[in-house]
């Protein structure tokens, strides 16, 4: 019941390190588990999984694959919302193209694609920092857009320049109620979390995060800066272009070029500063604030329908969403996830304050 | 402590020069590097003690003369790989990455010793994960020796000064090198926290049998613990040679008081 740590001693360096040291957290991401994997069907009907947690889990996707980049290497990019185009682009490429590749390797692969792309667009950043590379991301932000606008080849040469993804299927199992497309977001997202927050705490995270904090310092205790960016970019794409797949396929079922325009990049960049900066749990947070509040607002504003004119509830419900995310990042600058490690921190030594 | 062959020259400067458009900040500087001793450069402010350094581990590439690591000549280079080369540093103003935990910033001086790829590293599987608790045992007795394992989850940016110079000579301890180049690692810091410095120093220098370079204004550590000094003023070599040599010599007196003309 309380949340204490007394007793629990770690006598392994294997102990020590582990993602959840405390025996109450490792007990509470299986609840959340098993929450997604039993609970979630019993409880949200189709709308509400179709609805919220679909996107919820893409977006949140989305938002580690820039959380690696922006977060913990500090660099900026507005071009995230061309990796998701691109993932999706070349997952119905694929999909539709090479019909007998597994879908979860056509996912994959999409995601590889955004990678390589994503390398090509971070490779100014070995010279270029902060504002500078984020116009550079940016640049690629309008390219893709253009790119996917102007070549009808990309949708199998469909005039509107938008298609129907074609239907999943996985070892001969169709993908079709809203169910098992929540079920494989979900297989992606907590594999993509756990991939992540094991890159973050090996060899590799440490150099991004030291690339983020002083990159001379970096340079001189034998990390390479182009790789370490490189690298960073190349898995931030890589989330970026499997949720773009996962986006289209599973979620708003059709590639469209329109749908990841730059509004895509800065509501990702948003998700992820809200979230925190640096926080794998700060994705999950900035996405459900970002995707799940608005909607809980819409629903709470029709409550309230026939007897508030319906225009001044609309302005309301912006409104208020706009102050909410004044209010939390004045509370908390550093971000959502940072208010949920300081509030743990104050329950440990509950009910004293030091 | 292992016995060392002292004397065999490790690092060496031959008429080094080097300069930012008009201004020469080291001109013509030649001087030698033994294995397992411990060098103080020191000088006026602006004499080019912290260029040189730089100049040693590749952040700076001299515009003239030759630098000789291990009987090899060096050739054009990157800091990265001087610390392949087994060189680490410390900075003036400390350089820690000021986000992560004094252990995230120590095993970060590891990485060069860290072979798993990404995927490896991404599933935390096997080789992966020992590699990790293996260097994390080493970190650990850096951590056991700079005695600082009460803050050893503590983010460095919210240790004083003086232990965060302390976390900072792990991290480049971490690397195990062979030349540790030190700038100024007692600035700002209080009489006890100098001793137990100048205590870390003789110990690495005694039983990892580290060669250091060290700058340093405070002359009775300089003095105590050098086992010869190496005078800069104006990017110009001025005097070499033991404490009580350089200490005696008058250039070295007309330098640091100044001399009328």
């Amino acid at each position: 019941m309380l949340y204490r740590e007394t007793g629990q001693f770690k006598t392994s360096y294997k102990g020590d390190m582990a993602i959840f040291t405390i025996r109450q957290d490792r007990w509470a991401l299986i609840a959340v588990l098993v929450f997604v994997v039993i609970g979630v069907p019993l409880i949200a009907s189709q709308h509400v999984i179709a609805g919220y947690l679909v996107p919820f889990l893409i977006w949140s996707l989305a938002a580690i694959g820039l959380n690696i980049l922006t977060g913990y290497t500090g660099q900026l990019s507005l071009g995230h919302g061309a990796f998701m185009a691109v993932g999706a682009y070349s997952a119905y490429n694929l999909a539709s193209r090479v019909p007998e590749l597994p879908i979860i390797l056509v996912f994959l692969l999409a995601g590889l694609i955004a990678a390589v792309f994503g390398i090509l667009v971070g490779s100014p950043s070995l010279r270029i920092k902060g504002f500078y590379l984020a116009v550079a991301t940016l640049a690629a932000q309008f390219f893709v857009e253009w790119v996917f606008a102007t070549y009808p080849w990309f949708v199998g040469g469909a005039a509107s320049m938008v298609i129907d993804t074609p239907p999943m299927d996985i070892f001969g199992y169709r993908i079709s109620s809203h169910l098992d497309n929540y079920y494989l977001v979900a297989g992606f997202v907590v594999v993509g979390a756990l991939f992540a927050k094991n890159l973050v705490r090996s060899e590799i995270g440490r150099a991004w995060m030291a690339i983020r904090d002083m990159d001379v310092a970096a340079e001189v205790i034998g990390i390479r800066p182009l790789y370490t960016k490189l690298s960073a970019f190349a898995v931030s794409s890589f989330y970026g272009g499997v949720a773009g797949a996962l986006y289209a396929f599973c979620y708003v079922k059709s590639v469209d070029f329109t749908a990841f325009d730059l509004f895509v990049s800065l509501k990702v960049l948003f998700m992820v500063i809200i979230g925190g900066m640096g926080s794998i749990l700060g994705c999950f947070l900035g996405a459900a604030f970002i995707v799940i509040l608005p909607i809980v607002l819409n629903e709470i504003a029709h409550l309230f329908a026939g007897q508030v004119p319906s225009a001044l509830l609309t302005n309301l419900e912006h409104m208020i969403f706009g102050g909410l995310i004044i209010f939390f990042l004045i509370v908390e600058p550093h971000g959502l996830a940072r208010l949920w490690t300081t509030m743990k921190e104050k329950l440990r030594l509950w009910p004293f304050p030091h | 402590m292992t016995e060392q062959q002292a004397g065999s020259v490790v690092l060496s400067f031959d008429n080094v020069s080097i300069s930012f458009g008009a201004v020469t900040a080291l001109s013509g500087v030649s001087f030698e590097i033994q294995e397992h001793e411990i060098v103080a450069i020191i000088g006026p402010n602006g004499a080019g003690k912290t260029t040189a350094l730089n100049v040693i581990n590749g952040v700076y590439e001299p515009t003239g003369g030759t630098i000789s690591y291990k009987g090899e000549v060096r050739k054009r280079m990157r800091p990265h790989q001087a610390a392949v080369q087994g060189i680490a540093r410390t900075f003036q103003n400390v350089a820690l990455f000021k986000g992560m935990s004094t252990l995230d910033n120590i095993m970060t001086g590891r990485n060069l010793k860290m072979k798993s790829n990404l995927l490896m590293q991404g599933l935390y599987w096997g080789p992966a994960q020992r590699e990790e608790i293996e260097h994390r045992q080493v970190v650990e007795k850096i951590i056991d020796f700079l005695e600082i394992e009460s803050v050893r989850k503590t983010t460095v940016g919210r240790l004083p000064f003086g232990l965060q110079k302390r976390v900072e000579l792990g991290r480049a301890l971490a690397a195990e090198p062979e030349i540790l180049l030190l700038d100024e690692p007692m600035a700002g810091m209080n009489l006890e926290e100098k001793q137990d410095m100048c205590r870390f120093i003789l110990d690495v220098n005694d039983d990892l049998g580290t060669t250091i370079v060290l700058i340093e204004h405070d002359m009775s550590v300089v003095m105590d613990i050098s086992d010869r000094v190496i005078v800069l003023d104006y990017g110009r070599k001025i005097s070499e040679g033991s404490p009580d040599v350089v200490r005696g010599d008058q250039k070295v007196i007309d330098a640091y008081l100044g001399v009328t003309h």
